[in-house]
């Protein structure tokens, strides 16, 4: 029942996004607690959205001519939140699991536009994401940070501006501690965390000669050398290459304490930095170490004790890193988990103290710093993106829903449009149901009179043009 | 009907009664007997497509080739005559993806080649690790270099009115080359009208977390990146040649250098695009990669068809519509989504056609020709005009494989494949009763093996109510 709920859910939005659609006209909320992280809390404030920006925020707005109106009185509105570490809206495996180093494969390849999760994470007031590669390998696939538009197309999903990333994995995963390749099959290297670190070093030289012939190459072009043979294009070592010139974002899926000391190393030898460290369960014990760096700290807020490598795990965590300067967020991970990161990022009041403004930051500020676009969303801030999410009730409480959440100042999900669409949506299903079936029985008929006959079909003749060609372009890829 | 100087074309007919592989031997000895090479259809409605139909019009076939197309046409005395009264001529339907004539042995099949010691047991799963162990990929097959004659579906897609198909290998992210052949041939060189029609691309994954490419993700990337190497070929390989001392040997590379020909020759991509999301990003994929291309499968197009026909981009209808899985379990969980699409996927060519985007068919592993029409009825039934609908099957069909200048309408100097059937393709009654394929003539009339011998002797009555029978379409 549940599963057909949210299949059901799945529509609704769409309608909303269409009714939503006049992004030019202005919108104001009204008369709601608003939580603006960087300033505040404003009680009985309004803010103006204009052409999907937030154009002014605070206690006594005028509305103008023809504004849109939510009335959000009793509601509280807190900016979107940013979930630094998902894998949801991919279509396929989010590992590409057999190279050691799968930086050619690339995220926004495969966005899929129509994953429910989408509009579940919407549903938990989640706006924004990084959508990450797996951690089967030591280097894996290119990243990208989209906004949960729901009912738009993969490319309009994309975070603008968002520099891009690129997943990195230390320690169990990477090499392969918990599973192996099926018989037949050798094991991979890297089996050890010496190794993991070697293939990042071995891959990283690769990216600087390569850099280095293609810069010399083109410097001989220039100066209109002749004959010159071009160098190779290879989709592995480019994004590295960025890397290795800033235009790419680090996100480095690790464990413990060792492994990310090991990173921060690899890195300060090679000059590149490492963004986010995700995960990062050791991280209260070198907080230091990691401020230091200048890298962003991205972790779970109690999640521990799933493998060897996840014991040392404590709940406090994200508030210790933080106490020690680092810029620490909640991630999900999780398409369940995203749906509540509001309660998640709680749990640092419980452990660690914080107060409900930092808690708050560690799902949004935070994670948009970490994500380089905090400039457009993570606060309530006039200029920035009217990315927002109005909660029933103050949303560090347990008891807090998810009204509405608005991207670039447009309703993609509205709890009470949405509920009142599904009995809509289930006719409609039903209806599509009964057609079927009626064309299966009319198809039926037909074929019952050969059957009478002496001669049983026998011959189930043969597959005529089936094969991968076209059974991959009639099913999922 | 009446047929003249039948005698001799009585082995075609009795040939396609008791079902058959004394095909290779019946065709030879006509070869040996001369063939006649001069035909004319006369009195019958033609739909040449490239123009209006003509009442009461003739066409002339000579040598392979049509000759004449008219109501007013000349008919050559070494002609042999096909009194067309009742009967409607069409240009010869193309069935644009198919593994039609390549020998695809089933697993008994299989078992028994290699109990022969005829075939070597299949190897076990390559390792790939990466692009460079080149997984899955065999671009330099050409399928016109492995079609055989004796594959029985030949004659079953001749009989229904297929004269043509777009045939390629399968299995594999660039699996080989795609050939538009003719069906029929006493040898499969006869057959073949363009050897390397299309470059078909798949990016199913390997189907392995532990070989590369496991996801899809990966397997787009292998392309792209092949796609790269290609074209570093079509640069690097000449600078070396011109200057062989001067620089290392770029690695001999099949796949590269296949690849970076076809790439020369502009010859059509294939891309995989069956759902709205897959249509979309094979779109952008085109785009980034540079390639001519089309797109096969294009079942949700009804979605995306502005989208499709702003990038000009043609798009091969995989006619087997999707359905719910027969053995399905009935309580299980039925997403709206997919009951949507299930709903609407037959609304997709009249949503191309409206859209302006060009389309063919296919089979796409439908077992029996009378079920690609049927389909094809089910689109015309959610909004396909019937001109479209027929011009999808012949010249626009042939327009996207690039044979339009010899096939897919009733002109002359155009191949001589023709399909005359006892009444309108559209409708569910009407039989073929004549195949034209390179001018050689096939007569349809009996009954596939294995059907009821309910044979009502085909005498076509001018409205057409006969019974089902093989060249039921």
């Amino acid at each position: 029942m549940k599963r057909s709920i949210f299949s059901l859910i799945l529509f609704a939005a769409i309608s909303v996004n269409s009714a939503a659609a006049q992004n030019s006209s202005a919108t104001v909320i009204q008369n709601a607690t608003i939580l603006t992280i960087t300033h505040g809390t404003i009680e009985h404030g309004s803010i103006l959205i204009q052409s999907g920006k937030i154009a002014a925020v605070g206690a006594d707005l005028k509305v103008p001519e023809g504004a849109t109106v939510i009335d959000a009185t009793g509601q509280f509105v807190m900016p979107g939140i940013i979930d630094c570490h998902s894998h949801i809206a991919v279509d396929g495996s989010v590992n590409e699991g057999a190279p050691a180093v799968s930086s050619m494969v690339n995220i926004g390849d495969v966005l899929n536009p129509e994953d429910v999760n989408i509009y579940r994470d919407l549903a938990g007031g989640v706006t924004a994401a990084n959508i990450l590669h797996g951690s089967a390998n030591p280097i894996g696939g290119q990243t990208i940070v989209i906004k949960l538009r729901w009912g738009k197309p993969a490319s309009e999903l994309p975070f603008e501006g968002a520099l891009p990333g690129i997943k990195f994995a230390l320690g169990e995963n990477p090499k392969h501690s918990n599973f192996g390749p099926p018989p037949g099959v050798a094991p991979r290297y890297p089996a050890t965390r010496m190794g993991v670190e070697e293939v990042i070093r071995q891959a990283f030289t690769e990216a600087r000669e390569y850099k280095k012939r293609w810069d010399d190459y083109n410097r001989r072009k220039a100066a209109g050398e002749n004959p010159l043979m071009p160098p190779r294009r290879d989709e592995k070592l480019e994004p590295l290459v960025e890397v290795l010139e800033g235009k790419r974002y680090v996100h480095a899926h690790c464990y413990r304490a060792d492994e990310i000391l090991m990173l921060l190393r690899v890195a300060k030898e090679f000059g590149f930095k490492v963004r986010t460290f995700q995960h990062v369960l050791e991280g209260y014990k070198i907080a230091d170490e990691i401020a230091a760096s200048g890298a962003g700290a991205s972790t779970f807020s109690d999640w521990w004790a799933y493998k060897m490598e996840a014991y040392d795990a404590i709940p406090y965590n994200a508030a210790l890193m933080a106490e020690r300067g680092v810029n620490v967020s909640v991630n999900s991970d999780s398409a369940e988990e995203a749906r509540h990161l509001n309660q998640e990022a709680a749990k640092s009041m419980k452990f660690g103290g914080m107060s409900p403004n930092d808690a708050l930051k560690l799902i949004t500020l935070n994670p948009a710093i970490q994500l380089g676009i905090e400039s457009r969303a993570g606060s309530i801030d006039v200029g920035k993106d009217a990315d927002l999410v109005i909660y029933n009730h103050d949303p560090l409480s347990v008891y807090a829903v998810v009204q509405k959440t608005l991207i670039d100042g447009q309703v993609y999900f509205d709890r009470q449009r949405d509920l009142a669409r599904c009995p809509e949506l289930e006719k409609e299903k039903q209806a599509l149901l009964e057609k079927e079936k009626k064309a299966a029985e009319a198809e039926k008929k037909p074929e019952e009179k050969p059957a009478k006959k002496p001669e049983p079909k026998k011959k189930p003749p043969k597959a005529a043009g089936g094969g991968d060609g076209s059974s991959d372009a009639a099913g999922a890829q | 009907m009446t047929v003249r100087w039948m005698r001799s074309r009585i082995w075609p007919a009795f040939m396609a009664a008791c079902g058959c592989f004394v095909l290779g031997w019946a065709c030879r000895i006509h070869a040996e007997g001369g063939e006649p090479r001069y035909f004319a259809i006369t009195n019958a409605r033609v739909v040449p497509v490239s123009g209006p139909p003509i009442d009461g019009g003739t066409v002339v076939i000579a040598n392979g080739l049509i000759q004449a197309v008219g109501s007013d046409v000349a008919i050559p005395p070494e002609a042999w005559v096909i009194d067309g009264k009742g009967l409607t001529v069409y240009p010869g339907f193309i069935d644009a993806g198919t593994d039609l004539g390549l020998a695809k042995p089933d697993g008994a099949d299989e078992a028994a080649a290699r109990a022969r010691g005829r075939q070597p047991a299949p190897p076990p799963a390559e390792i790939s690790m990466g692009p460079e162990d080149r997984p899955a990929t065999t671009p330099w097959r050409v399928a016109a270099d492995e079609i055989k004659t004796d594959d029985k579906r030949i004659e079953s897609w001749r009989n229904a009115g297929f004269t043509t198909t777009l045939t390629s290998p399968e299995a594999g992210f660039f699996p080989g080359q795609g050939s538009v052949i003719d069906l029929a041939g006493d040898r499969p060189g006869d057959m073949i009208v363009k050897p390397a029609a299309t470059l078909p691309v798949s990016f199913k994954p390997r189907g392995s977390f532990f070989l590369f490419p496991g996801s899809l993700m990966g397997s787009i990337a292998y392309v792209r990146q092949v796609f790269d190497d290609a074209s570093w070929y079509s640069q690097a390989q000449p600078v070396y040649d011109a200057n062989p001392n001067q620089f290392e040997r770029p690695a001999y590379d099949h796949t590269q250098e296949t690849i970076s020909h076809t790439r020369e020759r502009d010859e059509l991509v294939l891309l995989p695009a069956n759902n709205s999301i897959q249509i979309l990003r094979a779109l952008r994929l085109a785009d980034e990669w540079k390639i001519r291309a089309a797109l096969y499968g294009g079942q949700e197009g009804y979605a995306v068809s502005e989208a499709i026909a702003a990038k000009k981009t043609s798009v091969l209808v995989n006619l087997k519509w999707p359905e719910r899985a027969k053995e399905s379990d009935p309580e299980e969980e039925q997403p709206l989504r997919e009951l949507r699409f299930r709903d609407r996927a037959s609304s997709t060519p009249g949503a191309l056609a409206k859209a302006g985007v060009k389309f063919g068919f296919y089979s796409g592993g439908l077992k029996e020709p009378k079920e690609i029409f049927k389909a094809a009825r089910k689109a015309i039934d959610a909004g396909l005009a019937t001109d479209a609908a027929l011009r999808a099957f012949t010249l626009d069909a042939a327009d996207i494989l690039g044979v339009s200048g010899r096939l897919g309408s009733i002109q002359p100097g155009k191949i001589a494949n023709l399909v005359i059937a006892d009444g309108d393709l559209w409708n569910e009654k009407t039989k073929v009763k004549h195949v034209f394929v390179d001018g050689r003539w096939f007569e349809v009339h009996e009954p596939p093996p294995g059907e009821k011998p309910e044979e009502k002797k085909p005498e076509r009555a001018a409205g057409s109510s006969s019974t089902a029978g093989g060249g039921g379409l």
